[in-house]
């Protein structure tokens, strides 16, 4: 459907406690370590400085932190804020959550944790954290789908919704988590892959820089 | 006082606050702690747990939720009336 | 990538109306639809008014045609959909691609919740089919399933805005001819899960809801669905009635201040207005009436009156907020009210504004209190708001 050109100028891959940042492995944590505390060491290493991370949920924290390192190497302050779009996806939205929150609908409800039961809020945190502004999709599909993900993306980048697109794919449950985020700039920069279904699913399986 | 801070800490989840980084009369929200909307209502949700005080209007949040001081003096004030 | 969206027909059901025609009715008498909660159960019962679609789901499934054992949504998305492309007079789907893009937000929620009561008593209890359509995707697939709907299934979950970045994508579907006909819009059936998530956040008003008031203290949750049928330029030219209006401009923004508050200037909501207007090449004085997200919170409608100040000001059109009838629909209302916005410019409608009484302190502008047919308008824009700063605005057009 849209088939213009762009360039994926930064990846981030979280998954098995490690960090990826283009194609680098750049920290990893010991094996077996929680995932909260996996997320708490990273948000030590990589960031720091922002206590609303200890406030989201296992879903917007991974989102946040998987941002954090790809922004840390992307050159995004190129971009105006009403020009950055994010397509993320999943496969369990926001049931981890969901169901964090119902366990304490028997007491009294928390609306610290209710506010984090719709799997879009983890784009408004990053966008909070960064002020991006654009347009913004959740998508849930059953696996990592690629070519849904890239298709949109390349699609808003072709119609000058935005400038450059934050995408991928950001998934949690029950302490099993995966991040996969992309930037993807119609802006060519020299070295960096084309924009392509393949080049995504490299990315994703580890086999790319 | 030392109580109430240790209880907002862990209902509210600051994990880079401690007890005594937090004034007695500091503003909790904004430019003080910097705590938000939600914030508020995790403070009635703990008003509920810890001390069985329920507010139902939102709006008394910013007076009572002010500083840890004029929450403490609502939850005796509170605790008295009740007694 | 060319031609035009148009609006080729819509459908709702809603807590005023099992129908497009009683929904105006409604309107036209000043009866909006929160009343004590008949069908939910829940523990507010008598003290949070909602509006409920004011039917079972014995009865809803028998219209439906399908079975009462699954969810309230997917029995009110069935009924609003085929409303919908009933209303084109197109007859069969099956010489079209077709698309449903069916936005919610709790998915089959309510079936999960009845099985929960049962679950927690005893580990062994509890009928696990109930917990099968729980996902997003399972009811629109439910619905996809029933009409013979193959080409393009997609399930949009942006909170509040849902409906309406359902008939953003639908549009793109039709422009990249993709597919030939898109039924867009959303469902959401009321469920514990909201009613209690809501009331912790202390937005419900235990009154009937007065968005745009100065004395507004909150929302009403509603439930209920409502799709339009998009097609495009080929299929317009086909349809024995023409076409309703066109979708001639959508924009999606982020507010990117809070979670679920809206921020003070009302950021995204001037983005979301202003990046509709850009794309279909319209200056704000074209707008003839705006069907406003106005959920009646304090921090809502304090927050998009600033942003409509900033865009509108010195000349503001027409506006009011059918919340004030339907309840708050989430998913759905961005459906629900793209319909009513569809119609608004067809028959000239302008809705009104239900306990509108004292204007906001802050704005020069207040709400229509009364129904009103026959106006000339030829362009109507619809606004939706979501948690997460998912901010989205639609702006149906005429045509000559």
């Amino acid at each position: 459907m849209s088939n213009g050109t762009a360039y994926i100028t930064g990846s981030c891959v979280i998954r098995q406690h490690q960090v990826y940042n283009n194609g680098v492995l750049r920290w990893q944590d010991t094996p077996g370590t929680a995932l909260p505390e996996f997320l708490r060491n990273g948000y030590d290493h990589f960031s720091g400085q922002y206590p609303k991370f200890h406030k989201m949920d296992h879903l917007s924290r991974l989102g946040w932190l998987a941002a954090e390192v790809l922004l840390q190497a992307a050159e995004v302050e190129d971009h105006l804020p009403g020009q950055v779009a994010i397509v993320l996806s999943n496969r369990s939205t926001s049931l981890d959550t969901d169901a964090r929150y119902y366990n304490t609908v028997k007491d009294i409800p928390s609306p610290a944790l209710f506010v984090y039961t719709l799997p879009n809020i983890v784009i408004g945190e990053i966008c909070i954290r960064h002020g991006f502004k654009g347009e913004h999709a959740f998508f849930t599909t059953e696996g990592f789908d690629a070519e849904l993900v890239r298709s949109y993306a390349q699609l808003l980048l072709d119609t000058n919704a935005a400038t450059a697109c934050i995408c991928g794919w950001v998934e949690v449950m029950d302490g099993a988590y995966e991040a996969a985020l992309y930037f993807a700039e119609r802006r060519e920069v020299s070295g960096a892959p084309l924009f392509t279904v393949e080049n995504v699913k490299k990315i994703y399986a580890g086999n790319m820089r | 006082m030392a109580d109430l801070k240790s209880q907002i800490i862990a209902q509210l989840n600051l994990q880079e606050v401690k007890p005594e980084d937090i004034g007695n009369d500091q503003p909790l929200f904004k430019e003080g702690l910097g705590l938000d909307s939600i914030d508020a209502l995790e403070l009635i949700v703990l008003l509920q747990q810890h001390y069985n005080i329920r507010i139902a209007n939102p709006e008394q949040g910013p007076e009572i939720f002010h500083s840890v001081r004029s929450m403490a003096e609502y939850i005796t004030a509170h605790q008295k009336q009740q007694g | 990538m060319s031609g035009q969206v148009w609006v080729a027909g819509g459908g709702v059901i809603c807590g005023i109306g099992a129908d497009l025609r009683a929904c105006l009715e409604a309107f036209a008498r000043m009866e909006p639809g929160m009343q004590d909660m008949q069908h939910l159960r829940s523990i507010h019962r008598g003290v949070l008014p909602v509006a409920e679609v004011k039917a079972d789901n014995d009865a809803l499934a028998a219209q439906a045609g399908l079975p009462a054992s699954v969810s309230r949504t997917a029995l009110l998305s069935k009924i609003a959909a085929e409303q919908a492309w009933a209303s084109t007079g197109l007859g069969s789907l099956a010489p079209y691609r077709t698309g449903l893009v069916s936005a919610n937000t709790v998915g089959g929620m309510d079936k999960t919740e009845d099985f929960f009561g049962a679950y927690l008593q005893h580990p062994q209890q509890g009928r696990l089919w109930q917990v099968l359509h729980h996902e997003c995707g399972s009811v629109t697939e439910l619905v996809a399933d029933a009409m013979g709907i193959r080409q393009q299934v997609s399930t949009i979950s942006t909170a509040c805005s849902s409906g309406a970045n359902a008939l953003m994508y639908g549009a793109r579907l039709i422009r990249h001819n993709i597919v030939d006909v898109v039924i867009a819009g959303g469902a959401d059936a009321l469920t514990r899960f909201t009613l209690n998530g809501f009331n912790t956040l202390m937005i419900l008003d235990q009154q009937p809801c007065r968005p745009f008031d100065d004395t507004r203290a909150g929302l009403n949750l509603g439930e209920g669905a409502g799709y339009v049928v998009l097609v495009s330029d080929a299929v317009a030219a086909q349809l024995p009635n023409g076409p309703w209006c066109r979708l001639s401009g959508y924009a999606n923004a982020n507010d990117a201040y809070h979670q679920t508050a809206s921020s003070p200037e009302g950021t995204g909501n001037y983005l979301a207005m202003k990046g509709a207007l850009e794309m279909s090449g319209l200056q704000p004085a074209d707008i003839a009436y705006i069907n406003l997200h106005g959920t009646g919170t304090q921090n809502n409608d304090e927050s998009e009156g600033k942003a409509i100040q900033r865009l509108f000001a010195p000349y503001y059109p027409a506006m009011s907020s059918t919340k004030s009838f339907t309840g708050h629909t989430l998913g759905a209302s961005g459906g629900i009210e793209a319909v009513f916005s569809a119609l608004a410019v067809q028959q000239g409608v302008i809705y009104p504004n239900a306990h509108f009484a004292v204007p906001m302190k802050e704005y020069p502008f207040t709400p229509a209190t009364s129904f009103s047919k026959g106006n000339r308008l030829t362009h109507v824009m619809s606004n939706s708001f979501g948690f997460g700063g998912n901010c989205s605005s639609l702006i149906f057009s005429g045509f000559n």
